[in-house]
């Protein structure tokens, strides 16, 4: 604990520990309105555990709160609460679509289904688990630098593993799915935030003869042949995840990542194009190779004409949001559960349909200042490493943000992806609770008073060796 | 590295703002083209998973909304099925809506502007929408009886409270079931559907409003009416009345329904001549008058004018431009003269309301959700057809009709207390000049004759050869109406 009490005998500057409290408190009031609501316009009425599971989504936020305060004092206010806020959205979504489903079931004269929300609750407590174990053990981000390779090779490996027999799964369509006894994940969520670490350590070491220029074709400066390998190896695990786990979705984000970041540690543009025109290439050949991708696309074109058969998914995500108007129905009273998937890919159109456009924006606006704080982090911060982690974290989320709910509006193809924090599944919110993490982790380092004698570096370095 | 993080920034920036626009643009700017969409299955749900308010009638509904286990959880319901459909129209999921569940959706849906505040305490409560009531005008009494006189013919009643234009009664018969075409199943809607449009009989024709036939003798009250107002004649001026009226320009001649002078001596008083429905003496009168006089006279009655009561009348007309022959033939409402049942109870009604024709409604008050009363039905004058005093010689002529005439049928009816009760009438007995086709009967009718309660009239469309056995046919429902309703 040196490092603790060196940082309180520094300057004292403003932690704004207090704003995040408030915000966290309001997210937590949303949440509770949010399920009032919903339990009142869809005549339940209100659901002798909701305040148990109310003070449960509470203490979560609280013990978030406080392990932040303690560990990471100087990191940015906003990433916590507003994870948490989009996270309570997503559990009164899920609430309301368990709400719906057991409508119709006693319709139906069905057994009524075992709600979602529970399991979603679960898993919101063990992303906070992971939250927090990361905050105790990460006490410098730049310790992640040691494990790039490992970093990169479990990354893979675990991109894979879908792929692998016994244990490999294929749910709807995309093999992305590992079971293990009863209990299956997606390792790719994962995958996402090992490849980052990956990425970022790679390109600090690499970015310098990454960006000499050897020859321009055309007006425009190509890299080095030899220095070509690592996009190419990237583009055909992308097309291979694309190819044989037909998940259009998580293939688009690797790639567009790697090239992101690629473009940050270099500052060549020329990685860019060069980065487009293998995504092109890739398109097309996978437009001519594969049905299912040629599919896609004739559904994104005319999604009216396949309304009944491979369009239905869009078709109705477009009626419920066109169904929220301006201002929504209001919760519960819409008709979320018309479509397909509604509590994981389609979950906006959910919100966007009883919550309106007002709703939608605000979620998107959530989502903004989220990755404007990420990257604001990856500006702040100083060292490489730490520049292109946060950098590459915040894009992942953008992209991933960008791609699911373009694919949910039509603005381009339909890819199956989680909506991050919002979507009904635990693989996809631990990871993203573990991102805000590491963000926060670099975010207080980036924000705290000026280093500490003798040596930050040092003394994370004892820290995690204990 | 700071300087490519801003510009990914930017980068990441405009993806989301082009998120933004195109959410918006689904929203809002095309958010009426796809709720149109007809796979779109919120529309229905969401219109049937509002409680629909009632139409009454007195205290009771009429159509009403009940719930069910479905996934459409409201089911639209008319106790009384056929008798009312001419005034409810049905609600269907195939077919859409007609009748008041059409031009009053927005009050029954709840989606009317009058509804605003309560809205706004919906919203606040969360409690689910429901829509409002709406209370009609039809006196379920004559309403009842109307249906009942109907019954096995091919005809419409229309009666109307001639000082204000309420609606009494609105009949058609053949009529349909509402309750199928509006039940959650789209395959039975459309057998029935189907069935109905078959039907020779047009039973889906709002036939009150919308059938149009020539009004025959009845049409003979209009051209009295411009006789005296013209100010040339009295109700007992002396007009020729032949056994054959030799139609100007033609070789043809125009005989009376019963072969004979209408009076010994071949000349006949107007009031008589009305009386006994005597041809020749109104052709002549209509030639006398001119087609232009008659049909000022028609348009002041409401011919030629399109009527919603809210429900959207068929026009009644007469005919543009006769020659002499015409226009003695449309003086007793055939050729092409062309009116509705509810025009010709407006006929009636102006004579009886002192020459006052006043707008025919449907619609009697308006009610919030919670029964408040948002509007009411304010009468309106649609014109004034007859000074007071040729519509008191009008009223005295009509119950001659009656006492001396061809209504005979309407003799002795008495009100509640046991009191008789004058009765002004009118009959008629039209040919449509389709081959193979009965006359046309009618019984126009009011009571009190001297300040009615109600005006009707009565048109039989297969009905008997003769003014007489016309009047046989329509009387005894235009009798059962009227003392139905005076009761």
């Amino acid at each position: 604990m040196s490092a603790n009490t060196a940082t309180e005998a520094a300057p004292r500057q403003r932690t704004r520990r207090n704003l995040e409290l408030v915000l966290l408190i309001l997210a937590w009031g949303l949440g509770v309105l949010g399920t009032q609501q919903v339990a009142w316009s869809t005549g339940e009425g209100l659901h002798s555990r909701f305040w148990i599971t109310a003070a449960v989504v509470g203490v979560l936020a609280l013990v978030a709160h406080i392990i932040v305060r303690w560990r990471v004092p100087y990191s940015d206010p906003f990433l916590l609460p507003i994870a948490t806020l989009l996270t309570i959205l997503g559990l009164v979504m899920i609430y309301r679509l368990d709400v719906a489903a057991a409508q119709r079931a006693e319709r139906n004269d069905n057994p009524i289904p075992t709600p979602d929300v529970y399991n979603q609750l679960t898993w919101y407590a063990v992303a906070v688990l992971l939250f927090v174990l990361v905050l105790l053990v990460l006490r410098d981000h730049r310790v992640l630098q040691r494990y790039t390779y490992t970093a990169g090779l479990v990354g893979v490996i675990l991109l894979l593993l879908p792929l692998a027999p016994v244990i490999g799964a294929t749910v709807n369509g995309a093999t992305l799915w590992v079971r293990v006894g009863g209990f299956t994940f997606q390792p790719a969520e994962a995958a996402k935030i090992l490849l980052t670490i990956f990425f970022a350590g790679y390109l600090v070491v690499t970015r310098d003869s990454l960006a000499l220029v050897r020859t321009k074709v055309l007006g425009v400066p190509l890299p080095r042949a030899r220095d070509l390998g690592p996009i190419l190896i990237v583009w055909a695990l992308s097309l291979g995840v694309l190819v044989f786990e037909r998940d259009l979705g998580t293939s688009l984000l690797f790639f567009g990542l790697f090239v992101a970041m690629l473009y940050i540690a270099t500052q060549r543009w020329s990685w860019l194009v060069l980065g487009f025109v293998l995504f092109a290439v890739g398109a097309v050949f996978a437009y001519l190779m594969f049905g299912h991708v040629r599919t896609r696309v004739q559904i994104w074109l005319d999604p009216f004409a396949y309304a009944d058969t491979g369009g239905y998914q869009i078709v109705q995500s477009l009626y419920g949001f066109a169904n929220g108007g301006l201002f929504g129905t209001g919760l519960g009273r819409g008709y979320p559960e018309l479509v397909p998937f509604a509590n994981t890919d389609f979950i906006l159109a959910g919100l966007g349909e009883e919550l309106g456009l007002t709703g939608a924006i605000g979620i998107l606006l959530l989502y903004a200042v989220l990755i404007e704080r990420g990257l604001r982090t990856a500006v702040a911060v100083r060292d490489p490493f730490g520049q292109l982690l946060a950098a590459g974290l915040s894009i992942t989320l953008a992209l991933q943000v960008f791609v699911i709910v373009g694919g949910i509006t039509r603005l381009i193809p339909l890819t199956g992806l989680t909506t991050p924090f919002l979507s009904y599944g635990g693989s996809s919110l631990v990871a993203n609770w573990v991102i805000i993490a590491i963000l926060l982790v670099i975010s207080n380092r980036a924000r705290r008073p000026a280093p500490t004698p003798p040596s930050p570096d040092s003394t994370a370095t004892q820290v995690v060796r204990r | 590295m700071t300087r490519a993080i801003r510009r990914i920034s930017l980068v990441l920036a405009i993806l989301l703002v082009a998120l933004m626009v195109n959410i918006t643009l689904i929203q809002v700017f095309r958010s009426d083209d796809f709720r149109a969409r007809a796979d779109n299955q919120r529309v229905i749900l969401d219109e049937y998973g509002r409680q629909r308010g009632p139409i009454l009638t007195g205290p009771e509904a009429v159509a009403l909304s009940e719930e069910t286990r479905g996934s459409l959880k409201w089911l639209r319901v008319y106790p009384e099925g056929e008798q009312y459909a001419s005034v409810t129209g049905f609600y269907s999921l195939v077919y859409g809506a007609t009748g008041l569940e059409r031009t009053e959706n927005g009050v029954l849906s709840g989606s009317s502007d009058l509804f605003f505040v309560d809205r706004l305490q919906q919203l606040i409560a969360g409690a689910q929408p429901r829509g409002g009531a709406v209370t009609t005008t039809i006196d379920p009494a004559a309403q009842a009886a109307a249906w009942a006189g109907l019954a096995g013919t091919k005809g419409a009643v229309f009666a109307i409270e001639p000082s204000t234009g309420r609606i009494l009664a609105q009949v058609q018969s053949p009529s349909f079931d509402p309750n199928i075409l509006s039940s959650h199943d789209p395959a039975e809607i459309r057998d029935y559907y189907e069935e109905l449009l078959d039907d020779p009989d047009q039973p889906l024709i709002n036939r009150p409003i919308v059938a149009l036939n020539p009004p025959g003798s009845t049409f003979k009250l209009v051209t009295a009416a411009a006789a005296l107002s013209s100010g040339r004649f009295t109700m007992d001026s002396v007009l020729p009345g032949p056994a054959e009226y030799d139609l100007p320009l033609s070789e043809r001649t125009l005989r009376n329904w019963t072969g004979e002078e209408c009076a010994p001596g071949g000349e006949i008083t107007l009031e008589q001549a009305l009386a006994v429905s005597c041809n020749t003496a109104f052709a002549w009168l209509g030639n006398e008058l001119g087609a232009d006089a008659l049909r000022e006279q028609s348009e002041l009655f409401g011919f030629d004018y399109k009527f919603e009561t809210p429900l959207r009348a068929a026009t009644s007309r007469f005919p543009e431009s006769p020659d002499e022959p015409q226009t003695a033939i449309s003086a007793i409402g055939q050729f092409d003269v062309r009116a509705t049942a509810m025009q010709m109870a407006m006929v009636v009604a102006g004579i009886g309301n002192n020459g006052v024709v006043m707008e025919p409604y449907l619609v009697q008050e308006i009610r919030a959700p919670d029964l408040t009363i948002l509007r009411t039905a304010d009468p309106r004058i649609f014109r004034t057809a007859l000074s007071p005093e040729d519509a008191a010689q009008m009223q005295q002529m009509m119950v001659a009709v009656v006492e001396e005439g061809t209504a005979g049928v309407l003799q002795g009816i008495v009100d509640g207390a046991g009191n008789p009760v004058l009765v002004g009438a009118k009959t008629g007995t039209a040919q449509t000049g389709r081959d193979g086709e009965q006359p046309i009967s009618w019984m126009v009718a009011m009571a009190p004759a001297s300040n009615p309660s109600i005006a009707v009239a009565v048109v039989v469309e297969d009905g008997g050869q003769t003014e007489l056995s016309g009047g046989a046919l329509a009387g005894p429902i235009a009798r059962a109406v009227i003392e139905a309703s005076l009761r």
